[in-house]
């Protein structure tokens, strides 16, 4: 088995501040890779390149065996509509807003070539059931729905057409306590039942440990460590590990 | 120079330089060449206000000869404000030939509709446009719309088409119905009715779409394939007034409804007045 997705001896700079330096990545096929740390560590420039979205000064990225970087444009929006999903953190950047629930779930189905408007209902139906909507609600505009129920909505329009990797930038920034952990619990039952390979950002260390097999921890564009979650969290090594452990409030 | 040239008072043959000419027939050539594509043309202030058909009128004046015949149609009739003042225009700075005869006429100029009878090799219909863009309402960057037609993504139209149906029960649109024209690019038919949408299909004249304010010139070339946006279970059906017409009686023409009283009376008339006045005669 190879990893579905290899980043090699990434860097990028913005201006003088380096925002990835020299880091490496490997996600395995059904695997959940968490990458914490503080804001302005390079977490979400790591997201970014990975998926795609912005090249990198040096390094590589390969997914299944071909080199994303070197990908035509249209070849990217493939990969990002048919084998990949990305989740915002904010559902209002992932929605349309001016298009009903049902819509919003089935539009990628018709990206990939769906013309049979009674199946894109059927399926989208089916999908805000697996996020706990009431399909019922199928045709109202997601202004109608409160931010929770916008973030799993999201959810459901990424996975519609059964993607092997999400790209997660922080899902339950923004939500309360309660809602958080119904997300997590929803985003975790849906990638085991699906095999789905998720590259989760965060800054919430309980989120991390919740759904992530591997942790990734970052600093100043570098990882200062890696390891499985347990291990991280439990037993971390790194200074900044520690500090960023010790400093999680606990209720 | 010419007769014609002396006759418009100072003016070319047909208004423009010949320069500008040039460049219009070489956008055209281009839109001939890629069905469906949106080319951008410099467009020329013209001497009438923007929405009024500046982008046909510069097409017009690009393609008329002096042998050419031609027709101006408003909504389908002859005899509107719109269409009486374009065919004066060319008549003055043009000379030529000028029919309200769809079957005699080489070139038509139209406004929002296509002639009812059927159009032959040699013709051909100039569409004014106020919007080329079919995308426009759905994305609203222009750079990004271009990206699309790039990649050939068209599942926005494809998603408004969905919320139509999901809100109203069918192809919402009653014109401006967006095509596919070859099977790649989609495209505006400028503001026509839904019923008109079929006969863009593999058409035998030459079809010219020119926007003025927006500074684009599209084309489908004759027999080419023009598909209406649909779902294969939801397939586009254009909308049709069930009523005959009240002057000729035709009933498969498109009608416009006309106010005949002022106790809520209303006659559907056909829009199309050259076919309304060959049916009655």
């Amino acid at each position: 088995m190879s990893a579905l997705l290899q980043a090699e001896g990434l860097r990028l700079r913005f201006g003088a501040a380096p925002a990835l330096d020299g880091v490496s990545v490997a996600i395995w096929p059904g695997e959940v890779v968490a990458v914490v740390g503080e804001s302005g560590s390079g977490k979400s420039t790591l997201l970014r390149v990975l998926s795609g979205q912005i090249a990198p000064d040096a390094g590589t990225v390969h997914y299944a065996g071909q080199d994303v970087l070197a990908l035509s444009e249209a070849g990217r929006r493939r990969l990002m509509r048919t084998e990949w999903g990305y989740v915002h953190q904010n559902a209002r950047d992932g929605l349309r807003l001016g298009v009903s629930a049902g819509g919003n779930v089935g539009e990628r189905l018709m990206a990939a070539g769906e013309r049979r408007y009674g199946s894109i209902r059927e399926v989208a139906a089916r999908w805000m059931e697996r996020v706990e909507l009431d399909p019922a609600r199928m045709d109202e505009p997601p202004r109608n729905f409160s931010g929770g129920m916008q973030q799993r909505l999201q959810i459901a329009r990424c996975l519609v057409t059964e993607p092997r990797l999400v790209f997660m930038d922080e899902p339950t920034g923004g939500l309360d306590v309660s809602v958080q952990a119904r997300l997590l619990d929803l985003i975790r039952k849906l990638a085991k039942e699906m095999g789905l390979a998720v590259f989760l950002v965060t800054h919430d260390i309980a989120a991390a440990r919740l759904l992530a097999h591997r942790i990734l921890v970052m600093r100043r564009g570098q990882v200062v460590e890696e390891g499985l979650a347990d291990r991280v969290l439990d037993d971390p090594r790194h200074p900044y590990t520690q500090l960023l452990v010790s400093s999680v409030l606990a209720a | 120079m010419s007769a014609a040239v002396q006759e418009a008072g100072g003016y070319n043959f047909a208004y423009l330089d010949e320069a500008t000419k040039r460049m219009i027939r070489r956008a055209i050539l281009k839109g001939l060449a890629i069905p469906g594509h949106q080319i951008p043309f410099g467009a020329r202030e013209m001497p009438l206000p923007y929405g009024w058909g500046t982008g046909g009128i510069q097409l017009t004046a690009s393609i008329l000869g002096p042998r050419d015949r031609l027709k101006v149609i408003d909504q389908g009739a002859d005899d509107t404000t719109n269409a009486v003042s374009i065919r004066r225009f060319f008549q003055r700075v043009a000379g030529v030939e000028v029919t309200t005869r769809t079957a005699e006429a080489t070139v038509i100029q139209t406004r929002h509709r296509i002639p009812e009878r059927h159009l032959t090799e040699g013709q051909v219909l100039v569409f004014q446009v106020p919007m080329p863009e079919p995308l426009f309402r759905l994305e609203p960057r222009l750079t990004e719309a271009r990206r699309l037609h790039a990649l050939g993504d068209y599942s926005l139209a494809q998603l408004r088409l969905y919320e139509d149906i999901a809100r109203q029960g069918e192809t919402g649109s009653s014109y401006n119905h967006p095509v596919m024209v070859n099977g790649r690019y989609l495209m505006s038919p400028s503001p026509i009715p839904g019923y008109d949408n079929p006969k863009l299909h593999r058409s035998a004249a030459i079809l010219l779409f020119g926007a003025g304010r927006e500074k684009k010139i599209y084309a489908v070339p004759p027999w080419t394939e023009v598909r209406s946006l649909d779902f294969d279970d939801h397939p586009f059906r254009p909308m049709l007034a069930a009523a005959p017409c009240a002057f000729c009686g035709s009933r498969d023409s498109y009608k416009d409804e006309i106010v005949s009283d002022d106790r809520g009376g209303r006659v559907f008339v056909c829009s199309d007045t050259d076919h309304c006045r060959e049916n009655q005669s």
